[in-house]
């Protein structure tokens, strides 16, 4: 029993600064919930556990190995690269849970980032809606190219290329989506329709996709043929589990996203002034779950 | 020009850049087989051959090499691929294929003793080289080639199937890995490939 917990938790491919990295997000968070001993931390702080925690699990205990050899495991693992887990981090806005938790010299630096022209200019320029919706759909379209497929899974560096762009454009998406702040406090902060016009604009290219994968006749990612299936399953119904889940699941997202997005307009309007001599809006500081 | 104008650009010339270097347009001989120079590691494995002796790369080394990974009870795959190598290498002189191995590595060893496996070897004519090794040896070995297999639930006869790699790696005499030909490759196609390959090693 304790062998085959130790062989689930143990990466598959260890990668020591991505473990460092997650480690170090781990720590900062915990530390600053205790010292901010607040108790409506509790529920974001559920929330961003259980994506951080999703998203180590699926890159570095044994699961990684099943998402390497099964098409529908590797698509349950981009489901949660890309759409869950960075979903309820970002929903969890743990920007002043970290803040409070991370040692000084830390936040110096992510201040200090953030004063860089260049810097904010990127960010900007990859949180515009459109770049944004481009990027999140393009990058499910370019890693599912049957032929750049097929070297991602062979080589070592391409995969974890793959795997980190996922989950790094999947925070940046559901970060710019789910800013709870009223819109126009920041210059990525976009209005709530906006917000769901791109929420609704990526769901039709990965309906297709998915739709696309799960209804072929034929075996359209040849490579888990090639390097062997994790244990003997047919290719069609592999694929056809792999479609259907980037096919129902990610574009729910956008559903659920939605809902937030409108809770959000709820919540600027009620909290918008109702003498007409104010002119400023108090933007909305909780985070909502 | 402002960095909002350099950027939209900046971004399109990086989105080229890793689309090209993926789809591996490096300008090389052409191949119907994946080119895998560069992408998969050399050739490096422990085991043991079908005398029982312990092999490793090394002594097949200055040979050019296909591996395919597979299993003598595989009521398939295996044999129609060890087939199709066969008519594939006939293609070929017979001096050139002189210096071609061809190493046919079970990843069933429970069931594919040395002897098993000599005589499963043998119908596919010469130089067709049986091996396999312990389980440790042969996940280090699938590992190290981003493969993999998995044995499914024994019927009441104790036959059970086992998932493997369906292609053929080839790895040059310098045990680099060369090329990765897949089940959709014609017999011809496959010798026009090796042809090309030893072409380009010479």
């Amino acid at each position: 029993m304790t062998d085959e917990i130790i062989r689930w938790l143990t990466p598959w491919e260890p990668q020591p600064v991505l473990i460092a990295v997650f480690a170090i997000v781990a720590v900062c968070y915990v530390r600053g919930l205790a010292r901010r001993r607040r108790l409506r931390d509790t529920a974001p702080a559920i929330a961003f556990g259980l994506g951080l925690i999703s998203m180590y699990v699926v890159m570095q205990t044994h699961v990684d190995y099943y998402a390497q050899y099964m098409f529908f495991i590797h698509r349950a693992q981009h489901l949660i690269l890309h759409h869950l887990g960075p979903f309820l981090i970002a929903l969890s806005m743990p920007t002043a849970v970290l803040a409070a938790g991370a040692p000084a010299w830390l936040n110096r630096g992510v201040r200090g980032l953030g004063t860089l022209a260049p810097v904010m200019a990127s960010y900007r320029f990859v949180q515009h809606p459109v770049i944004s919706a481009l990027l999140f759909v393009g990058l499910i379209y370019f890693w599912l190219t049957p032929s750049i497929h097929f070297t991602a899974m062979l080589s070592a560096r391409d995969y974890w290329l793959m795997n980190l762009s996922m989950a790094v454009d999947g925070l940046l998406f559901w970060w710019f989506m789910l800013d709870p702040r009223a819109p126009g406090t920041t210059r990525t902060t976009y209005s709530t329709g906006l917000r769901i016009i791109v929420l609704w604009a990526v769901m039709p290219p990965q309906i297709a996709l998915g739709a696309y994968i799960a209804l072929a006749p034929d075996t359209v990612y040849d490579v888990y043929a090639v390097c062997g299936r994790a244990f003997p399953i047919s290719p069609i119904v592999d694929q056809q589990l792999g479609g259907l889940i980037t096919w129902i699941p990610a574009a729910m997202m956008s559903v659920v996203a939605t809902l937030i997005l409108l809770r959000f307009g709820f919540v600027h309007e009620r909290s918008k002034p109702q003498s007409s001599d104010r002119t400023t809006a108090t933007p909305a500081k909780e985070p909502l779950t | 020009m402002t960095l909002r104008k350099i950027l939209p650009r900046v971004l399109l010339a990086a989105v080229w850049g890793v689309a090209i270097t993926l789809s591996g347009c490096s300008g090389g001989p052409e191949y119907t087989a994946h080119d895998i120079t560069g992408v998969m590691p050399d050739l490096e494995f422990n085991l043991t051959n079908e005398q029982g002796e312990a092999v490793t790369a090394d002594d097949y080394d200055g040979r050019l090499k296909l591996l395919f990974f597979g299993y003598t009870n595989c009521p398939d795959i295996c044999p129609a691929t060890m087939a199709r190598i066969r008519a594939a290498l006939g293609g070929l002189d017979a001096e050139t294929r002189k210096d071609i191995d061809v190493l046919f590595l079970s990843v069933d060893p429970q069931r594919d003793t040395p002897e098993r496996l000599q005589r499963f070897t043998s119908s596919f004519g010469d130089g067709v080289v049986g091996l396999t090794g312990n389980q440790d040896q042969l996940k280090a070995l699938t590992k190290r080639y981003r493969v993999t297999y998995g044995y499914g639930e024994p019927n009441d006869n104790g036959f059970y199937l086992v998932s493997h790699s369906s292609a053929i790696f080839v790895y040059g005499p310098d045990n680099r890995s060369r090329l990765l030909i897949n089940q959709q490759e014609s017999v011809d196609e496959i010798t026009a490939d090796l042809k090309t390959l030893l072409a380009q090693l010479d």
